[in-house]
């Protein structure tokens, strides 16, 4: 069971948006077969650096409009969200090292 | 130390592992952090894997394939190979963890990669439009133009799929014949969304934050165009994943791990290579697991012939 809680279309504003702490938005579907590969590794930083960064996932099926918004065309795609705006950007499922790697910024 | 380390998970590794599971070998299959199961994972329907007449989901097969080589004691290790080190009796295999395992035989099934167009624009665009698996980003393309680069079966499975979303599907492909099987181009050809665009190569992606439209040149006469598209799909072939082995383990000309006549026996005496990693011709999933066989047998056959001794000195400790 994932860590990471879900987001929606109708929730997004007020939980990511609204967010201060950088919060990390995991774009994924039931149908992507690497975003079920990162899920649990996502759910291994949030353990390891919840004190220092927010992880939620959002299903790009089920919250259309957010995807849309965010022009989402691949995935899984993880977006760090800081104060309304979109400060990093990874796209594709990588090993963990190297997704520590890319969000070092916010978890080092 | 283990007896017997399987390095990849796809039909090719899984199989080995079923054998030399059942051989009581209690192999560690090394699977790999995000592509555990390998290519199938990012397919829909496998028709061709004998014994589902009705076909089965890529990821379903690969789960089931899965579950039946851990039934008889194989261990599956989400992580990565990161270096290997195979000459010597006892081989030794370090993951992106840190931890370094060491055995007396190693399979090496790490299958292939995606081939890449190699233009300047790849990378950046890459997730955006430009994209390597119709399955995932498929549902993105929803009543756009976009197309499929290549020629081959998954050049052809792939726009078919990706009509269930688009408006127009492309084929462009740099002859003017596909090598693809008859059965898919034919369902390609009937296809009233897909249009070849035939004796064309891609040149250039071009688009500032998108995708937005593509580069040909006709291979025939040299003609240059622009087709403007929201999405391209590359499905040109792949290479070998061989990199961790460079220097180790002799490969052939097609870049492929060199094994002797129909074995699986590497230019390394206790390395057995399996899989799409040593076949630059069929790379099937059923021909993947069937070289998965020959290299747990063969594997069985050279742990059955080492001295005692150091057979004993895997089994004491893990
Ligand atoms: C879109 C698509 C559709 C296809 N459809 C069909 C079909 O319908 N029928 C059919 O028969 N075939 C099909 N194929 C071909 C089939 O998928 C391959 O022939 C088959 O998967 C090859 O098996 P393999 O075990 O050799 O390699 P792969 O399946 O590629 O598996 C290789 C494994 O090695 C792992 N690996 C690689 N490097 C490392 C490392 N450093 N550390 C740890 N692990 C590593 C990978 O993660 C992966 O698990 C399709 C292929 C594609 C791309």
């Amino acid at each position: 069971m994932s860590q990471a809680r879900p987001v929606t279309d109708a929730t997004f504003a007020n939980e990511v948006l609204a967010s201060t702490k950088p919060i990390l938005v995991d774009f994924w579907a039931e149908w992507c077969g690497p975003c079920r590969a990162v899920g649990p590794i996502l759910d291994q930083i949030l353990a390891e650096h919840g004190d220092k960064i927010d992880i939620v996932k959002l299903n790009v099926d089920e919250n259309p409009q957010t995807a849309m918004t965010y022009q989402i065309t691949s995935i899984p795609a993880m977006k760090v969200f800081q104060n309304g705006e979109v400060v990093k950007t990874v796209i594709g499922a990588k090993p963990k090292p190297a997704l520590e790697a890319d969000l070092a910024a916010f978890i080092a | 130390m283990r007896q017997v380390i399987i390095i990849g998970s796809g039909p090719a590794g899984y199989t080995a592992a079923i054998y030399v599971a059942r051989a009581n070998l209690s192999p560690l299959v090394i699977a790999s952090s995000v592509e555990a199961g390998g290519e199938l994972m990012n397919t829909t329907d496998v028709e061709n894997f004998p014994g589902f007449p009705e076909g089965i989901m890529g990821p379903d097969l690969m789960q089931r394939m899965r579950e039946q080589a851990e039934r008889f004691g194989a261990e599956v290790l989400l992580d990565d190979v990161t270096s290997l080190e195979l000459s010597g009796d006892v081989k030794r295999v370090t993951v992106g963890s840190g931890e370094t395992f060491q055995a007396l035989a190693v399979i090496f099934a790490t299958g292939s990669a995606y081939r890449k167009l190699g233009l300047p624009d790849e990378d950046r665009l890459s997730g955006h439009g430009v994209s390597w698996c119709a399955t995932c980003d498929g549902f993105f393309f929803r009543e756009k133009t976009i197309a499929v680069v290549g020629g081959g079966d998954s050049a052809m499975e792939e726009a078919t799929f990706l009509t269930r979303f688009a408006t127009k599907v492309y084929v462009i492909h740099r002859k003017d014949s596909l090598r693809a099987s008859k059965i898919m181009q034919e369902r390609a050809f009937n296809n009233p969304k897909i249009e070849f665009v035939w004796n064309s190569s891609v040149t250039a992606l071009n688009g500032e934050s998108n995708l937005e439209s593509v580069g040909l040149i006709d291979t025939v006469t040299g003609e240059t165009r622009t087709l403007d598209l929201d999405g391209l799909f590359i499905a040109i072939g792949n290479d070998p994943r061989t990199h961790l082995v460079h220097n180790q383990l002799a490969l052939t000309s097609e870049g492929t791990v060199e094994v002797e006549g129909r074995s699986s026996r590497t230019s390394v005496t206790g390395v057995f290579a399996a899989g799409d990693v040593i076949d630059p011709t069929y790379r099937q999933a059923v021909t993947a697991a069937g070289s998965g066989t020959v290299a747990a047998l063969d594997a069985e056959h050279y742990l059955s012939a080492l001295p005692a001794s150091l057979v004993a000195s895997a089994n004491s400790s893990s």
